[in-house]
């Protein structure tokens, strides 16, 4: 979907940045406002980089489950991906946050935000990755019974790599929606990006330096994984048709 | 704190007021994805208009709006709004934000389903003198619509579960709801596990619409031709 017109986040991101920059800075100093944000912005990295590591390794573990698990697994991980994805992500944050506590199990703000957000991804995710492993064809596993391979190891060493490509585009999707709900982890008091900017917002009452930043950086972290992914893509192009060719 | 125990009288008392409060939910949904529905049509054709600078700049616009966080975004309107002379109650601030929001999501969809036309069709309107309006709403929309409406639908659900962001600059929507009941009673599990499941049922129930809706559609299409 995102992916459609190659030259457009390079633009976008540019004209966007240099514009609000620009605006911003021939009023006011913005120097005071960004030691704050930035380390607001650390907090945001590593809540989204913890929660897409969760995300693909449940959404692995689930995709995998669903299709080849026995019987009570898969329908746990059915009810996983349809709860996970059915209720708000908000809605499953505070869940985690306000009532795991009263099962004994007091988590930090930290750890909540992470596995709340990772559980979100990660029965999106399980579908993307359940999709593309069904759409390598039929065949492949057959062929790779006649060698005589078990199940598991077909599936590492022949379906997954093959599926690997057709994955990678809805991924990045997947990561942009996790660093937009990294937003709402400001929501029960962790100190990312959104919870510096409403913080500096009270305090300095630049209402629109702070936001119009803010933006500025969740954009800027949104063009790196769209670039990041772009690269992933290409590369994974490459690696295939040298395999190709080699043969 | 009462550990695991789940209190049903306590359950029961606070189903009516959360009930009262889904019905803001639901109508910041419908109004938020009513405005969504035609902000995605206005950004697609624009998007897809000849003038390139024009295209290019809502193009651009869409690509920021996707990429950023919605939060944020209800911040700016209702925080920045004023500065700008906009000024928005809470909720109408809430549902212009996720209506934009949405719209852009929209906008490719529309998106999709007017690029599936073909180019014969422009051009055999151009042919009969048709004025570019009219070949759009006469000739174009109804035929690109129809097969986008589950798409179109997918983001109606999708814009139901992020309603409660609302609750940031306190629109009382039933999460906001949730979250007063808890803090007067020191009890949430109660509360917030009746938001859930609320919004898993209503989830459950619009798919299996959506579901309906496109085999409908799919079987109204092959009879047609």
């Amino acid at each position: 979907m995102a992916g459609s017109d190659k030259p457009l986040p390079w633009l976008t991101f540019g004209f966007a940045g240099v514009t609000v920059l620009l605006v911003l800075s021939a009023f006011t100093d913005l120097r005071p406002l960004l030691p704050e944000l930035l380390r607001g912005l650390k907090v945001t990295v590593l809540i989204t980089l913890g929660a897409a590591l969760l995300a693909v390794l449940l959404g692995l573990t689930a995709a995998v489950a669903k299709l080849y698990a026995p019987r009570p697994i898969r329908w746990l991980s059915v009810l996983y991906v349809e709860v996970f994805r059915g209720t708000s992500a908000l809605v499953q944050l505070f869940w985690l946050f306000f009532v795991l506590p009263l099962f004994g199990l007091t988590l930090s703000a930290y750890t909540v935000g992470i596995v709340a957000l990772g559980l979100n991804i990660g029965a999106y995710g399980a579908e993307v990755i359940r999709g593309a492993i069904l759409s390598v064809p039929r065949g492949q596993w057959e062929a790779a019974g006649a060698l005589n391979m078990s199940r598991m190891t077909a599936l590492r060493r022949i379906i997954l790599p093959q599926a690997f490509p057709a994955m990678i585009p809805p991924w990045g999707n997947l990561f942009i929606e996790l660093l937009k709900a990294t937003a709402l982890v400001s929501l029960i008091t962790l100190d990312d990006l959104s919870f510096k900017a409403q913080q500096l917002n009270q305090s300095t009452l630049r209402t629109m330096e702070v936001f119009s930043l803010t933006l500025l950086f969740y954009l800027g972290l949104a063009f790196i994984i769209t670039a990041g992914m772009r690269w992933l893509e290409r590369r994974v192009g490459r690696s295939h048709s040298r395999r190709g060719r080699s043969l | 704190m009462n550990g695991l125990r789940w209190d049903w009288e306590y359950t029961w008392e606070i189903l009516p007021v959360l009930g009262q409060a889904s019905i803001i939910t639901v109508k910041a949904t419908l109004w938020s994805f009513l405005l969504a529905a035609l902000l995605g049509l206005l950004f697609a054709l624009l998007r897809l208009s000849h003038i390139r600078p024009l295209s290019l700049i809502v193009a651009g616009v869409i690509e920021c709006i996707r990429s950023t966080p919605l939060l944020i975004q209800i911040f700016f309107l209702y925080y920045v709004g004023p500065e700008l002379g906009l000024n928005l109650s809470a909720i109408h601030a809430g549902i212009l934000a996720l209506g934009v929001h949405y719209g852009c999501y929209c906008a490719e969809v529309y998106r999709a389903g007017l690029e599936s036309i073909p180019r014969g069709q422009w051009e055999a309107a151009h042919a009969l003198n048709l004025s570019p309006l009219i070949t759009i709403r006469d000739v174009i929309l109804p035929q690109a619509i129809p097969p986008v409406v589950p798409a179109l639908g997918n983001y109606l659900v999708a814009l139901f579960k992020e309603t409660p962001l609302l609750s940031a600059i306190a629109v009382v929507e039933l999460m906001q709801m949730a979250k007063i009941l808890g803090s007067e009673t020191f009890q949430y599990t109660e509360p917030m596990t009746l938001v859930g499941l609320f919004f898993l049922f209503f989830s459950l129930v619009s798919s299996v619409l959506i579901r309906c809706l496109e085999r409908w559609f799919k079987t109204r299409h092959r009879g047609g031709h």
